[in-house]
């Protein structure tokens, strides 16, 4: 049953990374339309790629979810006890917040970043970090554990929509200050908007992040009785916390905005990029709970 | 601003090295570690505090330094806001036309005095502070009335309680910390553990710590429970729970059962004791060469693998003519490898082995040093058994016992489940060697204010973050040929992308407050 159930996982999980593939190569020629149009603002019902992208992404995530679901259903638990689990988890919340934000904002030109960032983490995940399902590690069963790694990788979500807003931002001002750049991003909207946008998805962002920070000092609590006690993890995600916490005083500091604090919020994704793989993997820590 | 930013990137990189290196506080055995690994670099690094980084003093600095400048910042910013809070609106700008989200509406059927009461109610019900205000009538020009109007005073208050909070965070930390202590105690099945200082393995008390508020309560681990993993083939023999059954005794209260599980800390008279590790303690009795017990004692060996072969140490120092010392595997499933040496394949126990390396000289214990008593210093002993020495390792099993080699005594690897030891009898292995937990006790007076200052700062951040904070003005400007022109523009206070929106839904609604048609 349980064999049976982490096959149907892995069926939904390669069916989802195909249907990413796809769903990548149409962003790709919606962005490279873009550069060949000359730079006019087109509505999305002039843009077949990016509207046959999305409806594919919309059914990667389907099939993402799933697999994740049956995962989780084969192993009695969230599925997201492990480095593979995380990896798997997390990726499919960075896809459907993708979706639900365009309910806000049209982003979709992030959409080739997005899916290529959930290609590389599902394609990572599954071939360096696949573990069989195993029984959970009585460390790990908590509630706060659920709580604490979902609204991290919910952080995770918004911080990588907004480092990718960050970096077209920085593209588009240094076309609007007169330099050489692609023709596509005169399709985009302008640097201030930009900015504006990647400064309210890092917020929400940040927001979850110090949930984070604080559910997992509540759960350290619980299991080894002191809520912080700088381990590495503990490290990295109070470093996070406090880069983020200079990005939005960026954005409140004269001479700090624009492209200051772009790089300031593509810092902050960095270093959440790295927490999540070599920290997990490399550093050691009380935090050992990749499953590897 | 630019200090609290520039403050704020220099403590995210100064916190860096503390995860590079290890640290003191949380991983004791990796900074001695490190010292053997690299002699050289080692004591440079520990001049700069690079072992100690968050205590160091210039982590210390720089967050106080911080704080300084947040509360430098948030009692200037509190009063003002205390101020804003209470004064009005300001006046109507003259030209409504330059600021965002303007829109006017030409108005026939309704006049100004009219126009401006509804707008007033309107945004009185949608949360804004208002005031009316009538225009300066020049001689000859028309007059016009308006409603000034604010709203978001939330917002900034939301910024200043999180702020405060942060202050409130560190306080308790710093303050509340001085208070707390925490030890460690290894138990026995069987054996008591004491809450007083001396009853602690090893005790880590705060600045401002008190002997006298231990409250002296005793536990009992009554039994030690590990369920593993037996069905599932790719995780055989994995613990998945662990349960240790206490009985605790509070002076002049009733004693009772309770159980300490992983995640599951005990709560006892304000200090909190949590299962941190487990292993077994084999019962060993030694005689010495004239048949006296020099020894008898459960020994807690210490798990080197996932299928706990463990190492421990058994020091006789009253063994006569001469002190005894062994160094020793257990395996609770012992299975021979191709090269004949041990090892344990199953953490249960199904074929428990005890092998002892025998030392005799001089344990080194008696000049006053402390030793660890999970080490043993050979340098003036020599080996009897196992290693060099001409006799082999000695090997036992529950139950059995052995002359030691020259005649210096004798060993015993005591059956716990037999009868006559005390225990019930159980049956096969099961219980022939008891378990020993590892107890960690805390006791920590600052958590909760720690928790309600992390709670109230969260609060704050999303009120400051989400509440927008903007001005917006209506104003009816009668017109020379009849009629009125109403008027309508906001102004941001701070990051507003939702204005102009704003804007255009209080006009919408206004019109339609008034039966007009929005034709501009
Ligand atoms: C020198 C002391 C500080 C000053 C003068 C200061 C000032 C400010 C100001 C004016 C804002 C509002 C920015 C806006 O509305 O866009 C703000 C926001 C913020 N500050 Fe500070 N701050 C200080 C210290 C800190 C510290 C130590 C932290 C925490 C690590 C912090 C974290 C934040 C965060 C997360 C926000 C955004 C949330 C909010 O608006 O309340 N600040 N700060």
């Amino acid at each position: 049953m349980i064999a049976t159930l982490d096959s149907y996982s892995q069926v939904a999980i390669y069916s989802a990374m195909a249907v990413y593939v796809l769903s990548f190569i149409m962003f790709t020629l919606d962005l490279a339309k873009r550069s060949a149009s000359k730079g006019e603002l087109v509505g999305s019902r002039r843009r077949p790629f990016e509207r046959i992208a999305f409806a594919l992404v919309i059914l990667g995530w389907a099939l993402h979810v799933a697999g994740a679901v049956f995962r989780g259903f084969a192993q009695g638990f969230v599925p997201w006890a492990n480095m593979f689990e995380f990896s798997l988890t997390s990726s499919a919340i960075v896809v459907g917040v993708f979706i639900f934000i365009q309910f806000w904002q049209n982003l979709k030109f992030v959409g080739a970043v997005v899916t290529a960032f959930a290609l590389i983490s599902l394609g990572v995940g599954t071939t360096n970090y696949y573990v069989p399902v195993k029984p959970l590690p009585p460390a790990l069963d908590s509630y706060w554990l659920i709580i604490h790694v979902f609204v991290a990788a919910l952080g995770t979500a918004f911080f990588v929509i907004g480092a990718a807003l960050a970096f077209v931002q920085l593209l588009q001002a240094r076309r609007e200050s007169g330099k050489k750049s692609l023709t596509l991003l005169k399709t985009l909207p302008d640097a201030v908007r930009l900015e504006n946008h990647s400064y309210f998805v890092n917020v929400v962002g940040f927001v979850f992040w110090t949930f984070t920070l604080i559910a997992g000092s509540i759960w350290a609590e619980r299991a080894w009785g002191r809520y912080w006690g700088w381990d590495t993890k503990e490290v990295w995600t109070f470093i996070i916390w406090v880069i983020y916490a200079g990005y939005i005083h960026a954005r409140a500091t004269r001479g700090w905005r624009g492209a200051r604090s772009a790089w300031l919020a593509i810092i902050g994704f960095s270093s959440v990029m790295f927490n999540y793989t070599v920290v997990n993997l490399f550093f050691k820590g009380l935090h050992s709970y990749s499953g590897l | 601003m630019r200090t609290a930013l520039f403050l704020l990137l220099l403590l995210a990189i100064a916190a860096v090295p503390g995860s590079l290196v290890p640290q003191r506080s949380a991983d004791p055995n990796g900074v001695v570690q490190y010292f053997e690994d690299n002699p050289d670099l080692a004591p440079i690094l520990d001049t700069v505090q690079a072992f100690d980084v968050y205590t160091s003093v210039w982590f210390s600095s720089i967050y106080l330094l911080l704080f300084l400048s947040l509360i430098g910042c948030v009692i200037p910013r509190t009063m003002h806001h205390m101020k804003a809070l209470r004064t009005k609106p300001p006046r109507t700008p003259a030209r409504l036309d330059r600021l965002s989200g303007y829109t006017s509406i030409e108005a026939t059927e309704t006049d100004a005095a009219t126009a401006v009461e509804s707008a007033r109610a309107l945004l009185r019900r949608s949360g804004y502070r208002v005031r009316t205000f009538e225009g300066a009538r020049a001689a000859g020009a028309p007059g016009d009335l308006s409603v000034s109007a604010e709203r978001g005073y939330l917002r900034e208050t939301g910024n200043l309680v999180f702020h405060t909070a942060l202050i409130g965070v560190l306080a308790s930390v710093g303050i509340g910390g001085g208070f707390s202590y925490n030890g460690q105690k290894v138990v026995v099945e069987g054996q008591p553990f004491v809450n007083v200082l001396n009853d602690y393995s090893s005790f880590n008390p705060g600045r401002f710590f008190d002997e006298r508020v231990m409250p002296p309560y005793r536990l009992v681990l009554d039994d030690f429970r590990v369920v593993y993993e037996r069905a599932n083939f790719n995780a055989y023999g994995f613990p998945i729970d662990f349960t240790a059954d206490v009985t605790v005794h509070i002076p002049g209260e009733k004693s009772y059962q309770d159980q300490v599980k992983v995640n599951h800390p005990l709560h006892v008279l304000g200090s909190d004791t949590f299962l941190l590790g487990n292993g077994y303690a084999p019962r060993i009795t030694v005689t010495d060469a004239d048949g006296n017990v020099a020894f008898t004692d459960s020994v807690p060996f210490l798990p080197q693998d996932a299928n706990l072969t463990s190492l421990g140490v058994i020091k006789v120092p009253d063994a006569l003519p001469e002190q005894i010392g062994m160094i020793g595997f257990f395996y609770p499933t012992a299975e021979a490898l191709e090269t004949g040496a041990l090892t344990s394949t199953f953490p249960d126990l199904r074929d428990p082995v005890l092998s002892l390396n025998v030392y005799t000289g001089d344990l080194g214990i008696d000049d006053g040093v402390p030793r660890s008593v999970y080490s043993l210093d050979t340098d003036g002993m020599t080996q009897v058994a196992g290693g060099h020495a001409e006799a082999d390792a000695i090997q036992l099993r529950p139950g059995e016992a052995v002359e030691l080699p020259g005649g210096i005594g004798t060993v015993t690897f005591e059956d716990a489940s037999d009868p006559t030891s005390g225990n019930s009898p159980t049956s096969g292995q099961a219980d022939s060697v008891p378990r020993f937990a590892s107890f960690d006790i805390h006791h920590d007076p600052s958590q909760g204010w720690v928790l309600f200052f992390a709670v109230a700062s969260v609060l704050g951040l999303l009120t400051s973050l989400f509440i927008p904070r903007r001005r917006v003005w209506i104003k009816a400007v009668e017109r020379a040929e009849g009629g009125i022109r109403l008027e309508y523009a906001g102004l941001a206070r701070g990051d507003d992308p939702g204005l102009e929106a704003a804007v255009a839904s209080l006009a919408e609604r206004h019109a339609q407050q008034l039966g007009l048609k929005l034709s501009q």
